[in-house]
């Protein structure tokens, strides 16, 4: 299946891809009514990771993994894998338990402590391609098949 | 080929998911002696409190079953297996023979003989659907309740009957809550967060007798001589593998029912996984329950596939927990309270006064257990380092930062965790993982 890949080179810190996020799962879809107007905004589901004041960054997100820990460790079964390989939470379903935080060893499970709920990647359903890699200006995001299914 | 799994929670749900990804042919029974398909038997205490309606409590869409063509058999009970003509005997009378067995019964709690027990009505456990019902129904005649045990069970049955606004005393016989899965300062924070919102937590103390008068409570007489006047009681000291329907089988049964790296018994054809089973544990390779829900998908998940033919193996199993009492979060992995702490090395940092606290625990150089109070945002990363034993040797003063992740590993370990084929936690399917 396709997934998303970083190539840590490329990554300047920037912060797009996690504005991409927010904006393609608010209400509006609109960036400057996502972040300032939304009466809540929702949270990125992918996290850059800077160190020495943004020498080094990397942007990192759900592996969609063939065995996610993150599914079995779900209490609620809020969390499924659809027959194309992709992991989803269904929100309302989820209880808050943290459980996937516990478990997914790529730390791609975000709190959006207002709500209670889990967030994660959703490889964007309604889009041809994610809207962190779309966002990313120098293709540090990739979306390509990779390998498993 | 004849499936049959005895048990119907998630153990036997990464089963009959890892049968069907092997055989679409095969029949598959499943025999529950509960009445409810599969349901997350965590959320009870969130169903117990209103968090939740009974709706919620459903762990998969009710099609699953009919999807996975599976025969299920609900309020049927398992009384007996027999090994040599291939049959788990029924309550009822009935026989259903099987080619291929998994056992996973869970567990059963555990009710020790406590002095003027018997013949009281408001005595209760809390492991099930059907106990958070029955304590739920009479919950507008509770007035004062007592919850016998400090781990996650009575915990959670104490903050599900503070929800429903009644007095709760928790009994606790070792010096904190939680001691088996958190250390003493995670103990204090939680007791001092259920102190905070009205339940009485008292520990190094048990109850030694039940008082009232015919089928009524009035009361709990502590070892110390205290007396706590009550209505209710909830037995919440543990559970024990739910396996005395073996006896006489032949399979052998230890504190649970003994497994292999594939989840196989001593006996033929006949397999265990979930609360029920005794298999390795991670660090030390010994045999242990671990009543665990990630690990019992996961032993699930391996007995489904040696059953169906396929070849994987059992990492260990990894005791963790996510717990949140009163919007606390709280998170432990691996070894939390090493008994000899010289043997390790260990990094703490603490704001109690926040509900903050960290620690990380370290033996030659390997990260083994952690806890985490309050932030457990990307705590998965530890749990990962933990199963992939990641030399921490050039990292370990990076280990308490709040913004701790990949970055401060080495380059190398990153490209290969975030490699296509890469996983940090793979439970034991690495010689797989290397394949691709």
């Amino acid at each position: 299946m396709k997934r998303i890949y970083t190539i840590e080179d490329a990554c300047i810190g920037c912060h797009l891809c996690e504005v991409g996020c927010v904006t393609e799962h608010s209400l509006s879809k609109d960036p400057v009514k996502a972040f300032l107007h939304e009466p809540e905004r929702p949270i990125s589901r992918c996290t850059v990771e800077e160190l020495h004041g943004g020498i080094i960054s990397l942007s990192t997100t759900c592996r969609h993994c063939d065995e996610p820990d993150c599914l079995r460790a779900c209490i609620s079964g809020a969390i499924q894998k659809n027959a194309e390989g992709v992991v989803r939470i269904d929100t309302e379903q989820c209880v808050g338990c943290w459980s996937c935080v516990m478990a997914c060893p790529y730390g791609a499970i975000q709190r959006n402590l207002k709500k209670k709920k889990a967030n994660k990647c959703d490889l964007c359903p309604d889009r041809k391609s994610p809207a962190c890699v779309d966002a990313c200006p120098n293709r540090a995001l990739v979306y390509r098949e990779g390998s498993q299914k | 080929m004849n499936y049959v799994i005895v048990g119907n929670s998630v153990a036997a749900v990464g089963a009959i998911r890892a049968i069907r990804e092997r055989d679409q042919q095969g029949n598959i029974t499943v025999i529950s002696r509960e009445k409810h398909n599969v349901y997350g038997r965590p959320l009870i205490s969130y169903l117990l409190g209103g968090l939740i309606n009974e709706k919620r409590m459903a762990y998969l869409p009710d099609d699953f079953y009919a999807q996975n063509r599976i025969n299920l058999l609900l309020a049927s009970e398992v009384v007996g297996v027999d090994t040599k003509a291939k049959k788990v005997k029924l309550a009822g009378g009935d026989a259903i023979a099987y080619d291929k067995l998994l056992l996973a019964t869970g567990g059963d709690p555990f009710i020790p003989p406590i002095e003027g027990m018997s013949g009281k009505d408001r005595i209760f456990t809390f492991t099930t659907w059907e106990d958070a019902a029955k304590l739920k129904g009479i919950a507008p005649d509770i007035n004062r309740a007592v919850v016998i045990g400090g781990g996650l069970i009575g915990l959670k049955a104490a903050e599900g009957l503070n929800l429903l606004d009644k007095s709760v005393t928790v009994v606790e016989l070792a010096d904190r809550v939680l001691s088996s899965a958190f250390d003493r300062p995670a103990g204090k924070i939680v007791a001092r967060k259920m102190k905070a919102n009205g339940i009485d937590v008292i520990t190094e103390d048990t109850v030694v007798r039940i008082e009232g008068d015919g089928a009524e409570i009035s009361g709990v007489t502590l070892k110390s001589g205290d007396f706590i006047p009550c209505d209710t009681v909830v037995v919440a000291i543990g559970v024990r593998p739910a396996a005395t329907f073996l006896k006489g089988s032949g399979i052998e049964v230890n504190r649970g029912i003994v497994v292999d790296a594939t989840m196989q018994t001593s006996g033929k054809d006949i397999y265990a996984a979930g609360d029920v089973a005794e298999a390795a544990d991670f660090f030390s390779g010994q045999k242990n329950p671990m009543p665990i829900w990630p690990d019992a998908y996961i032993q699930g998940d391996i007995a489904g596939a040696a059953m169906a033919g396929g070849t994987k193996e059992y990492a260990g199993g990894l005791a963790m927990n996510s717990i949140e009492f009163f919007k606390v979060s709280t998170i432990s992995m691996g070894v939390t309270n090493p008994k000899d702490p010289a043997q390790y090395e260990i990094h703490t940092y603490q704001d109690i006064q926040n509900y903050q606290y960290r620690k990380v625990v370290l033996q030659d150089n390997l990260l083994v257990g952690a806890v985490l109070v309050g932030n457990v945002d990307r705590a998965g990363i530890f749990s990962g380092l933990i199963r992939e034993k990641v030399d921490m040797t050039p990292f370990r003063e990076s280990l308490l930062t709040p913004d701790f992740g990949f970055l401060q590993l080495s380059k190398e370990i990153r490209n290969r965790l975030f490699a296509p084929q890469g996983k940090v936690a793979d439970n034991g399917r690495a010689a797989r993982a290397a394949g691709h």
